[in-house]
């Protein structure tokens, strides 16, 4: 008869040990998440680039004369050229294990994935490395807007709504 | 004002990212997969261009505005030249975004010697 622990009643043997069983056994020891202070970092950082990205807009805005609609295209681009130089220097990893989410969300954080992935695997040669692998984390993103987005434009179509809102 | 919105809401748009991560324990591509699919959503049902007229840069930074674009481009096509638009029409609003990382992240990876 294999051991069982007071607690969780699960059995200490290795070689019969589920899954299951192990997750059971670790948990009281895996450290908990400081879920309270990760959000006001997310919080605090992901605003802040929001912020800049406003400031951005408005100064295509001001300088070019542009609407808000068409100064949107060239922010993003100026945000995704500051993230690429920061991710080049390293510099964005390191904000990212302060911010979390808070440099993960914005735009930004689909140029690094992209921008970190095509530096590690430069090794690898231009097309089998960097082109290979430049969409490895920044594909999951593309496909499900591009299928999400075909669901909709046909569901709007089936249902001869106008296009725009 | 309008910084405080922006800061305020993309703030508030990167907590729910958090949230996902901590909470649900989602990997960060389950999570930016989802928020892309939401802004999609909202964009369907005319929710996310209200959000951007009252947010700015707070709406239209983060991710979630990748989805809400991707479907934007599609439905104005289709209003424009009928059914072919919802396939040509994806990538129009959002080419400025995607060409421009696969542009710069190229020319890094030709320029950049990798750290660590």
């Amino acid at each position: 008869m294999p051991a069982k622990t007071k607690k969780s009643g699960v059995k200490l043997r290795l070689d019969t040990m589920t899954p299951q069983d192990y997750e059971k056994l670790s948990k009281p020891f895996v450290p908990s998440r400081p879920v309270f202070k990760n959000c006001i970092r997310a919080f605090l950082s992901g605003g802040l680039i929001c912020v800049l990205g406003q400031a951005i807009q408005e100064a295509f805005m001001a300088i070019f004369d542009m609407s808000s609609r068409e100064a949107s295209s060239p922010t993003v681009a100026v945000l995704i050229l500051l993230s690429v130089i920061l991710t080049s220097f390293g510099v964005y990893d390191k904000l990212a294990q302060w911010c979390g989410a808070g440099t993960a969300v914005p735009v930004t954080g689909f140029a690094n994935s992209m921008c970190s992935a095509a530096l590690e695997h430069r090794a690898e040669g231009l097309v089998l490395g960097v082109g290979g692998n430049m969409f490895k984390l920044a594909g999951s993103v593309i496909v499900f807007g591009v299928v999400a987005a075909f669901v909709v434009g046909v569901v709007y179509a089936v249902m001869g709504w106008g296009g725009t809102h | 004002m309008i910084y405080l919105w922006a800061f305020l809401v993309g703030g508030a748009i990167c907590v729910i990212g958090q949230l996902m991560f901590d909470v649900l324990a989602l990997t960060p591509a389950h999570t930016m997969s989802t928020l892309v699919v939401l802004g999609a959503a909202a964009d369907a049902f005319g929710l996310y261009d209200p959000l951007v007229k009252f947010a700015g840069a707070g709406a239209s930074v983060p991710i979630t505005s990748f989805g809400n674009s991707l479907v934007h481009g599609a439905l104005t096509e289709l209003q424009r030249d009928g059914w072919v638009g919802v396939v040509t029409g994806i990538f129009d609003v959002t080419s400025a975004g995607i060409s421009s990382a696969i542009v710069f992240s190229f020319l890094a990876a030709l320029v950049v010697r990798p750290k660590g």
